[in-house]
């Protein structure tokens, strides 16, 4: 339906979508969906597809660094290049549970399943006005699952906030600071406090020493070990 | 101003604004699509948008439409004992004011009777009381008829959440070709559903066939604003402000883009009045509210 769509569509503003599923925007119109979104965001908290609307209207500096960011180094440049998908349909999800517990393959998969999510839930970006920028958001949230696995954090609202500080320090995103900042409005108090003494400080070390994340090309290192994929990359080991 | 890119040339301009077969081509908002598409593209937009639909009105229009419904009931004056047809009625807005209206209105007629009893013994104004009690709607009856089953669902949960039952029935059916026998209502109404139909003149032909003779045909829908500045500022909102609204309350950007590019390819004031004469009503005339951003046409079948 959205390629029909494409196809036959002459956006009124007189541009015309980039990808399919694009909707091209004015200022105006990103300024309102960035403030829609945001308020939405905090009012309702399922609603994840306003958490990336607010990435994508806001993204606009933080994404073509990012971008030029993987451009400069030999593994990101491929990524640009090929434009790998972290899909169900493209991971071949039995090879993944056979491989040794510890590798990249194995744990990911335990974390897919511990906390029942699927990396098919992502929202294809709409708003980001570039093709290759549109690329590059939608692996930063292909890859936020592999974030977790990195990281050694769940999905509770905690282990959230924890990864929202840091891609944060190593994105920019303005969408991710945000998350961060305002995550834990609604945590406890004890969460709180592991959160600012432990958990933090740590996130943002590491988020400062790693190089960048995105710069992984994921699909090709099932096999190397959670340990040393963190080394390599300059995560400390978590708390 | 943004619209009127794509129709080809004046003539099949009019002609596809009028709802005829203009040869394959239609409008859907803005693009091209042949009328099939057209029906299926319009019959999603409503299934996506229908359990958001009562929400999103009172954003886009800060409330406003309820205002402008509560004037179509008001204009059509209902009494007891009226049969209407509310085509397009979806999630049953004019049904329930419909239902309201008609129940204050014989309310006021019983209390009339009563004063009129007061030499009355005291058994024959109990036995009065029975025979009219059951009676609160004086045999009014609304059927709402709408071609989407999403939105007679959220039409039928909502009558059962506010406590309408009496009096009220829902048919899935065409605007286009009414499930209904000739000379049946006494008014036939369509708020903001007309825009949606395919061929509006097959529309209006069959509210002529369906009404009684002496019936009432009333169309509440968007309209042409001709005031220059106003247009523009609603322009404005409208292009810039309600798809956002769609997309953050509704999580739907295109149903919503697609509903003010359909208002500004609607037939103006004049150019439906035109029509609906077509159709063989009389006395046709409209009532610009809000400047012109709706209209409410009303005909006779004579």
């Amino acid at each position: 339906r959205g390629g029909e769509e494409e196809e036959e569509e002459e956006e009124m503003e007189g541009r015309h979508p980039l990808y399919p599923g694009h909707i091209p925007t004015s200022p105006l119109q990103k300024a309102l969906l960035a403030a829609g979104s945001a308020v939405m965001a905090l009012y309702d908290p399922y609603r994840h597809d306003m958490v990336a609307v607010l990435g994508e209207t806001t993204g606009c500096l933080a994404l073509p660094n990012l971008r030029d960011k993987m451009k400069n180094h030999p593994e990101g440049y491929r990524i640009l290049q090929e434009r790998p998908r972290i899909r169900l349909s493209t991971l071949d999800m039995a090879r993944l549970q056979g491989l040794p517990d510890g590798s990249l393959g194995r744990e990911y998969v335990r974390f897919l399943e511990d906390n029942k999510v699927s990396p098919d839930t992502r929202m294809p970006p709409k708003f980001v006005d570039d093709e290759e920028l549109a690329y590059v958001i939608q692996r930063y949230r292909e890859v936020h699952d592999l974030m977790h696995t990195l990281l050694g954090m769940p999905t509770n609202m905690l282990g959230e906030v924890v990864v929202k500080w840091f891609e944060a320090i190593q994105t920019g995103l303005p969408m991710c600071v945000l998350g961060a900042a305002f995550g834990p409005v609604r945590l406890s108090s004890r969460k709180l406090q592991v959160l600012a003494t432990e958990l933090v400080p740590w996130a943002i070390r590491s988020g400062l020493n790693a190089s960048c994340v995105l710069n992984v090309y994921y699909e090709q290192r099932w096999e190397q070990p959670v340990e040393s994929l963190r080394e390599e990359l300059g995560i400390f080991p978590p708390p | 101003c943004r619209c009127r890119a794509l129709l080809s040339g004046p003539a099949g301009a009019l002609r596809a604004r009028r709802g005829l077969a203009a040869g394959p081509e239609m409008h859907f908002g803005f693009q091209t699509v042949t009328e099939e598409e057209r029906r299926e593209k319009i019959y999603q937009v409503f299934e996506n948008v229908a359990k958001k639909y009562d929400v999103m009105n009172d954003s886009m229009t800060l409330g406003i439409h309820r205002v402008w419904k509560d004037i179509l009931v008001h204009k059509m004056n209902p009494c007891p004992g009226t049969l209407l047809l509310d085509v397009a009625g979806g999630t049953g807005d004019i049904a329930f004011r419909f239902i309201n209206y008609v129940r204050s209105v014989r309310q006021r007629q019983l209390q009339r009777k009563l004063k009129h009893n007061q030499n009355l013994s005291w058994q024959e104004i109990f036995d009065s009381y029975q025979k009219d009690q059951f009676n609160s709607l004086g045999d009014s009856q609304v059927v709402v008829c709408d071609i989407n089953r999403e939105m007679l669902k959220v039409g039928k949960q909502k009558a059962q959440h506010l406590g309408y039952s009496e009096g009220l029935s829902w048919v899935l059916g065409n605007a286009e070709e009414l499930p209904f026998d000739d000379d049946k209502f006494d008014v036939y109404t369509i708020a903001f559903g007309i825009r949606n139909v395919t061929r509006i003149d097959l529309a209006l032909q069959e509210a002529y066939r369906v009404l009684k003779p002496g019936g009432r045909f009333l169309c509440l829908e968007f309209s042409h604003v001709s005031n220059p500045l106003l247009s523009r500022l609603y322009d404005l909102y409208s292009f810039q402000v309600i798809p956002v609204l769609g997309e953050v309350i509704a999580g739907d950007w295109r149903s919503y883009q697609y509903l003010v590019e359909s208002i500004r390819q609607f037939p103006p004031q004049e150019e439906l009045k035109a029509m609906i004469e077509d159709a063989g009503f009389f006395k046709v005339d409209y009532d610009n509210l809000n400047f012109g951003i709706v209209a409410i046409h009303s005909g006779f079948k004579l």
